[in-house]
């Protein structure tokens, strides 16, 4: 049994913490944070010269062929380094999706872009309230345009094109709903940016009128194409999940190391050090279950629907956990703009919905659990 | 990233399935299966007997303590064979409960300190189960602060006189022999006065009355000692060093990887894919959902924490630390499933006796077993130390009795 990362992902794994300590201090994090730049660009253009946003696409898409073990690997860098780029939405929802449904043109006209650092992508998949489901796509998409208004999208406002969630039935079924991509480039999108919880990472309204648009995957399929892309994406989330985790957990040790009240230690006292370790606690079921989730991602297993399902409860509650219990472990300071706490703590609770709600993915872990003994 | 096994461990789980297909006893199997916490009995049997028959041949076959060396009743076997071996015994290893203490505690402790002819004489059949051990180390004083305790041991010739009292033994009832952490030295610093010995439990002057728990069950015992008289040839390390000693038996205390822990959760989600409630399948309610999800995620990342630290296992590596965690969190969650599978029962949870209860009083038996879960062998709280402590790098507590001569510590927190 080898249930770990490989000695050259390992060292993948480095080689991102270094590149990202060097050019995504919580400095240059926070420019992104006062909204000066919409993402860091520099940061962006250095991903790509690293390969890093084509890790996982293959060569002759202009990627770096490696795999889905390598972009979890430094997936977890992104998060530890709450590096403030459109990583998720380009990466693992739109790359995804054309690597599971994108016909070879389209493969080629965008995959290599997005590697080379060239094209930002998002997914364009919900419509105010709601999780995703079926019956919350609302825009719709005739004689090849869409009509209808999607937000939050994460990233809509930088994004180059979109993959587009969009009704083309209306049995009630999951046969309803289509994929479709749009050059946003091309006009016929309106952009409104939304303030958000965690402005490192932008969100989006983005009204679609006429807007000229062309299928991803064949009609009816975009249901189960999203699906899958879901649970890709959770699955590397976690990982970025687990990377935020980790750091907040070291803030916070390192608080409790260099703080003294009471003439000792905060860390010396048991209610701090309990804290700590809970959230130790948190960390690790959280690391096991991305772990399992990698190998279920990487191997195309018939157990990716529950281990993602798995991986994504587990790495919500521990950044959640973690991020909060930072603040509570640095006491008044933890609660400044001027500490790094709050970053982290936003980008938890952002993540925490992204991809549909604790709840929802609550919901479908049990499904998918009861699908497999009943199998 | 892979589960396969490499070719030697291939062979070597082949090997252990077909004797185990062969020799288990497989009329007990559906009865071990399907025990939990808080009820491991056997309907027609008495399971120490059926334990020990079990052990001696395993022994037999040379699949006792498969880590320990050939010499002293073991197979020689690497970690990871011992967790393949783990794997493959599944619910028979239920049967093993009895020896746990005497085989992960006692036995790494006499290899460490005790003389090559005491080994020799004590090891083999204490690996076949044919003489049980105890571990004598907490006190009514001395619990998560063991080394607080106050059996004394003094020197009279060539022998040691012990006087004192033991609790939350396991097993003592039915133990042959003991190690003993005792204190030689009073008017030096706690941890600088005690020694460790072995001893026959049968010693004149010993005596055993068991523990009535709070669940109602005797898994633990009082070991009271008068006048007790131990040959120093006896003592395991030097004199006044028993902490050093003791440290080697706790650190053994949960070297157990393979055999994981119980957390309640698969009998719950049995539980609740069968229970009707009153507005349909308990499985398809929106709060029970959730609750089972958040349950299912800790269960199973206990369930990959230690798959991790087999992978390291098989690469030849030592664990990690991560597998700490698995007392702290099985133990809170096993009470809290309990807790909330008799919620679902509504007011008939209250009954417990098997006839008449649901699903035959599991869950009930589970949660008055609970409490003791968080308690023994490192209570939750002296877990989080041990991670703040040994994985983060937190301080210690400050021990304001550390340089205190132990016989001017305070006894009493009032009057």
């Amino acid at each position: 049994m080898n249930f770990d990362f490989s000695d050259d992902q390992k060292q993948l794994r480095d080689q991102a913490r270094k590149f990202l300590a060097e050019k995504c201090s919580p400095k240059a994090v926070r420019v992104v944070l006062d909204g000066k730049t919409p993402y860091d660009k520099e940061l962006w253009k250095g991903l790509a010269e690293m390969g890093f946003l084509g890790v996982a696409i293959p060569e002759e898409f202009g990627g770096a062929g490696a795999g889905h073990l390598e972009l979890c690997v430094i997936a977890q860098e992104m998060g530890r380094a709450n590096a403030p780029v459109p990583f998720s939405s380009t990466v693992y929802l739109a790359a995804e999706a054309l690597l599971i449904a994108g016909s070879d043109a389209q493969k080629k006209r965008w995959l290599p872009a997005i590697a080379a650092g060239e094209a930002i992508g998002t997914l364009a998949l919900f419509e105010g309230k709601g999780n995703p489901s079926p019956k919350n796509v609302k825009l719709t998409a005739a004689n090849g345009v869409l009509n209808g208004v999607k937000k939050p999208v994460a990233d809509g406002a930088i994004a180059d094109f979109a993959v587009v969630a969009a009704r083309t039935g209306s049995s009630g079924r999951e046969g309803d709903i289509s994929l479709f991509l749009v050059d946003l480039r091309a006009g016929g999108v309106e952009v409104k940016s939304l303030t958000n919880l965690d402005p490192t990472r932008g969100q989006a309204e983005m009204t679609f009128r006429d807007c000229k648009a062309e299928p991803l995957g064949a009609a009816g399929e975009g249901w189960s194409i999203l699906s899958q892309v879901l649970d890709r994406a959770a699955v590397l989330c976690a990982f970025e999940q687990v990377g935020g985790s980790d750091r907040a957990l070291e803030m916070g040790r390192d608080y409790a190391l260099d703080r003294i009240a009471f003439g000792r230690q905060i860390g010396s006292f048991q209610a701090v050090k309990h804290m700590l370790a809970d959230m130790y606690v948190s960390a690790t079921l959280a690391r096991s279950n991305s772990y399992y989730g990698a190998w279920a991602l990487s191997t195309n297993a018939a157990e990716l629907p529950e281990a993602a399902a798995a991986a994504r409860i587990s790495a919500t509650q521990a950044f959640q956990h973690c991020a909060k219990n930072n603040i509570q472990v640095h006491g008044g300071m933890g609660f400044t703009w001027e500490f790094d706490c709050h970053m982290y703590y936003r980008r938890a609770n952002a993540m925490a919905l992204g991809l549909g709600s604790l709840s929802y993915w609550e919901d479908q872990l049990i499904d998918r659990m009861r699908k497999k003994n009943a199998a | 990233m892979n589960f396969d096994d490499t070719p030697q461990e291939a062979e070597f789980r082949a090997i252990a399935r077909a004797w185990i297909s062969a020799n288990a006893p497989k009329q007990y199997e559906e009865e071990l299966r399907k025990s939990s916490l808080g009820r491991t009995q056997l309907k027609n049997a008495n399971i120490l007997e059926v334990a020990k028959a079990w052990q001696k041949k395993k022994a037999d076959a040379g699949w006792a303590c498969l880590h320990w060396p050939k010499d002293y009743g073991g197979r020689g076997s690497s970690p990871i064979e011992r967790v393949i071996w783990q794997q493959e015994e599944g619910v028979f290893g239920k049967l093993s409960q009895m020896f746990i203490i005497g085989h992960g505690m006692c036995g790494p402790t006499m290899m460490a300190f005790a003389r090559e002819e005491h080994k020799r004489t004590y090891l083999p059949p204490l690996a076949s189960g044919e003489k049980v051990w105890c571990q004598l180390f907490s006190e009514p004083a001395g619990g998560s602060d063991v080394a607080g305790l106050r059996t004394r041991a003094e020197k009279d010739g060539d022998e040691w006189v012990i006087n004192g009292q033991k609790i939350w033994t396991s097993g003592a009832h039915y133990s042959d022999y003991g190690i003993l952490l005792t204190r030689t030295d009073p008017t030096v610093p706690k941890h600088k006065g005690l020694t460790m010995f072995f001893l026959d439990m049968k010693s004149p002057g010993v005596e055993v009355r068991p523990i009535k728990q709070a669940s109602g069950a005797s898994d633990f015992n009082e070991v009271y000692f008068t006048n007790v008289r131990i040959p120093d040839h006896q003592r395991l390390g030097e004199v006044n060093d028993g902490w050093n000693v003791s440290l080697t038996t706790l650190m053994n205390e949960r070297m157990s990887i393979g055999a994981g822990v119980a957390t309640g959760f698969p009998e719950l989600f049995d539980y609740c894919s069968s229970l009707m409630l009153e507005d349909g399948p308990a499985i398809e309610d929106r709060a029970v959902r959730s609750k089972l999800a958040n349950w299912a995620v800790k269960a199973s990342g206990l369930r990959y924490t230690s798959m991790r630290a087999i992978s390291a296992l098989s690469k030849g590596e030592r664990p990690g630390p991560e597998n700490s965690i698995g007392k702290l969190v099985a133990g809170s969650m096993i009470q809290d499933v309990a807790t909330y599978a008799l919620d679902l029962q509504g007011a008939s949870g209250v009954v417990s006796g098997p006839e008449d209860a649901e699903v035959a009083g599991r869950f009930q038996a589970m949660l008055l077993r609970a409490p003791g879960t968080r308690v023994e062998g490192g209570t939750d709280e002296i877990m989080r130390n041990i991670i703040a402590e040994r994985v983060l790098g937190l301080p210690g507590d400050i021990r304001v009795d550390k340089d205190v001569p132990f016989n001017k510590i305070p006894t009493k927190g009032r009057g």
